[in-house]
């Protein structure tokens, strides 16, 4: 389908890529999951029109896929942070005390339980149950960059040299 | 690569490959192998390579990261493994032919490695894994306690070979086990022999593998699904994990193998969404195996086909059971069926499914290229085989571990583990308090058990389990009611929602375990929880449910004191529940700086200078910054 230039709207070219991600899927709803996780690549999150135009696409009902979008952690509904800070919270983590760890990240960006991501939206703090380093517990990962054997003031500074750099730019 | 693209009856010569390659790659004798485990890499592996790459220029040699089949000028080889198990020690470095074992290397340190090693033929002593008590230097894996105590097999090419390069596989034999069952043996034969060898699933439950694919087997209709579990949810466990990132090939051959016992021709490996470079490897594993023909139509030149797709999971605990997961792969919310019909019977899509653990499907070539009875050797009568371990929590040497079934939980610990370490980090003779094995879903052990037997059938008595194999060791300093409401914290929020039992359950029995260590329970509150334990193991569907009251039933076995300290005296023996702690300031040590005074934000610190202060425990918030801003360590309890 050809689209003349004026009509390209931002949110024309959304549902464009959206559209591209249900095709590469064949149009599948047994592909739900991996649909979800690319378009959530795309976005950072799963804006809720998305959603129910996915559904509408493989033809199975909006709650279907709300359903599916609420049932996994991974699927996130609202707008992450630039920066994703996850603090491992497994079993060896845990009895080598990432807890401080948790509650010091939070403090240094003014986060709590409820409110997990920063108001300028440079960074999202969330747990995770085990990231499988469990050698070098307690593990904190900030984007795909994995520190071991973290401290409170360690992991503190890790954000802050973030926050320094993201000011320079 | 198609059928048409290639004549069925032509067939992969794996032996010419491995000729071929084994020729190429004894062409550099010298090779530096750093290990490029999630452990390693986190601890600067990455840039250990870098340096490596720069320094062998600087030095004027040639080197070379593959072996390619023409000649060309190399005076040495650099690859990255997958997990060699020592994670403490990362990141390592391995020089062969010598076989010496370089721990805790830094970049800087490379330029040494290069000039003295590489070029001069001189170990750097500094840089060997020195034996924690003597102090003496070990040169390498053939004499480290840590190594030579365990009997890897699955975990020994995980550190070896490349897992990138699927011709290294080859050269090791690998595909010759699939071949063996696609042109040697009948489905019934395959399923015979793992029966034989008495393999048990490695994800938990212990089921016996042959007799899984034979049920399948016997199952009619022409589409049948073999399922690799990878969702390894497990907190505290990771040799899945590694044996995909390590050792990919295993895992693919093994899953061609349960193909071709129960009839299948469509696989899929489903790998935890955590795990970016598991999902990557294996998803490169793939494709090579794709590209040689060793997947696809025509397999070793038979009329059978396999295929196999890779899947990332989205982040649900629930989903490593099995029908939850095949609910995952077809699209819908991981939550579990009731069984019957098994996945044997009517699995992903209806068709008959067998769904196996990563480490059970690494183990099948073994078994097809050694023998069944060479299995059998090794282990005990019921749980024959050795089984990887992941040994963390406070013990001098983390890692993961594997070990024939039936060693001793004090060999584990004490002699591969190296000993129980206090909260700093130094050994202790005296810490050891207990294991948590099997993660949620498994049980506690004690000084009592450690002569137990580590097999499926054992642990069970004792009310714990296999489990997955994570096995956290604990010190004095751990605080067991705590450990047990962590575990339900997590199976709480990992709960699908399904049963109520397990939904409402676990959910109260939280409540319960929050009114413990926040000093609101009594005598009864340990009765109601025993209760509602029990009620949920009964109410659930799935194992997750049934299992998850098991910390808190073991830890009230074996630690009964401990929630009595808490709920009668309000006090927690391990000074580790915030809320039961008695904040107070030693006053030998207190010099009388006032400082704390000073800080505090409630005012509930007073004293004369240079006199000892004191706290009032019911103005106390125990907030903490008393402890942080005294210089002398005297305030203790917040």
């Amino acid at each position: 389908m050809s689209v003349a230039p004026a009509q390209v709207t931002p949110q024309h070219r959304k549902f464009q890529r959206v559209c591209d991600i249900i095709d590469q899927h064949d149009r599948n709803p047994g592909k739900l999951v991996p649909i979800l996780q690319a378009v959530q690549e795309e976005y950072r999150y799963l804006p809720e029109d998305v959603l129910t135009y996915v559904a509408t696409s493989l033809g199975i009902s909006p709650a279907r896929v709300y359903g599916v979008a609420t049932f996994y952690a991974h699927f996130a509904l609202e707008p992450k942070g630039k920066h994703t800070v996850r603090l491992c919270d497994g079993t060896a983590c845990h009895v080598k005390h990432s807890i401080p760890i948790l509650e010091a990240l939070r403090a240094r960006l003014g986060l709590s339980e409820k409110q997990n991501t920063t108001a300028d939206m440079l960074f999202t703090v969330e747990t995770v149950s085990c990231l499988g380093a469990c050698g070098l517990a307690p593990v904190v990962v900030v984007d795909e960059q994995v520190h071991g054997q973290m401290t409170p003031e360690k992991a503190v500074e890790v954000i802050e040299q973030i926050m320094a750099s993201e000011e320079s730019k | 690569m198609s059928a048409r693209e290639r004549a069925p009856h032509q067939t992969v010569d794996l032996e010419a490959m491995a000729r071929a390659y084994e020729a190429a790659a004894g062409r550099y004798p010298r090779r530096v192998v750093v290990c490029a485990g999630t452990g390693c890499v986190a601890n600067g592996a990455h840039a250990v390579i870098q340096a490596f790459v720069e320094q062998i220029a600087a030095a004027g040699l040639n080197v070379t990261t593959e072996v390619r089949a023409e000649a060309h000028d190399a005076d040495l080889r650099l690859s990255k493994s997958g997990c060699q198990g020592f994670c403490q020690q990362g990141p390592l470095v391995t020089i062969e032919p010598e076989g010496i074992l370089y721990t805790r290397v830094k970049p800087e340190d490379v330029a040494q490695i290069v000039q003295e090693t590489l070029i001069g033929g001189k170990v750097v002593e500094r840089l060997l894994y020195a034996e924690p008590v003597t102090g003496q230097r070990c040169h390498g894996t053939a004499d480290i306690p840590f190594y030579t105590r365990q009997r890897r097999t699955v975990l020994r090419a995980c550190g070896a070979l490349d897992p990138e390069d699927i011709l290294e596989y080859i050269s090791r034999g690998g595909y010759a086990a699939a071949r063996r069952a696609y042109t040697e043996l009948s489905p019934q034969a395959v399923c015979e022999e793992v029966t034989f060898a008495g393999l048990r699933g490695r994800g938990g439950g212990g089921f016996p593998t042959g007799r899984k694919w034979d049920l399948t087997r016997k199952q009619p209709g022409p589409k049948k699904y073999v399922i690799c579990n990878g969702d390894e949810g497990d907190p505290g466990a990771f040799m899945d994990r590694s044996v995909m990132e390590g050792h990919p090939h295993s895992v693919i051959e093994g899953m061609m193998i349960a193909a071709r016992a129960i009839g299948a021709d469509e696989g899929v490996v489903y790998v935890r969404a955590e795990y970016p470079l598991a999902v990557r490897r294996i998803r490169k594993a793939v494709a090579d195996a794709e590209q040689m023909g060793l997947l696809g139509d025509g397999l070793f030149g038979t009329e059978h086909s396999f295929r196999e797709e890779v899947m990332e999971g989205a982040g649900a605990f629930v989903c490593g059971e099995e029908t939850a997961l095949i609910a995952s792969i077809e699209g819908k919310r991981g939550m579990p069926m009731p069984k019957p019909p098994f996945p044997a019977q009517s699995g992903l899509f209806g068709k008959p499914t067998v769904i196996n653990n990563v480490e059970t499907l690494a183990m099948v070539p073994l078994i097809l290229t050694e023998g069944a009875v060479a299995f059998r050797s090794v282990g005990t009568e019921n749980s024959p085989g050795t089984k990887t371990f992941a040994l963390t929590g406070h013990v001098a040497n983390t890692g993961l571990i594997e070990v024939p079934f039936g060693t001793s939980l004090r060999e584990v610990v004490h002699h591969i583990g190296g000993g129980v370490t206090d909260d700093a980090g130094h050994p202790t003779s005296q810490g050891f308090k207990a294991v948590q094995i099997g993660g949620p879903s498994g049980g506690c052990l004690t000084e009592d058990h450690l002569d137990l037997p580590l097999d499926f059938d054992s642990l069970r008595s004792v009310g714990a389990m296999v489990g997955s194999g994570g096995l956290v060791v604990m010190n004095k300093q751990t605080c067991m009611v705590s450990v047990a409401r962590f575990f339900m914290r997590f199976t709480q929020t990992e709960s699908c929602g399904k049963c109520v039992l397990c939904r409402e359950g676990t959910k109260q029995m939280l409540a319960l375990l929050d009114d413990i260590t926040e000093g609101r329970a009594t005598l009864e509150t340990l009765d109601l929880l025993e209760k509602v334990a029990k009620a949920v193991q009964k109410g659930s569907l799935c194992g997750l449910g049934k299992t998850a009251p098991n910390p808190v039933l073991s830890t009230l076995r074996y630690f009964r004191a401990e929630y009595e300290a808490h709920v009668v005296q309000k006090r927690c023996p391990a000074g580790q529940c915030k809320a039961l702690r008695v904040p107070s300031i030693d006053a030998a040590l207190c010099k009388g700086c006032t400082l704390c005074a000073r800080k505090c934000p409630v005012g509930a610190i007073s004293g004369q200078k240079k006199e000892a202060h004191w706290i009032d425990p019911d103005k106390c918030t125990r907030c903490g910054v008393c402890a942080q801003s005294c210089k002398f360590g005297a305030v203790t309890g917040v």
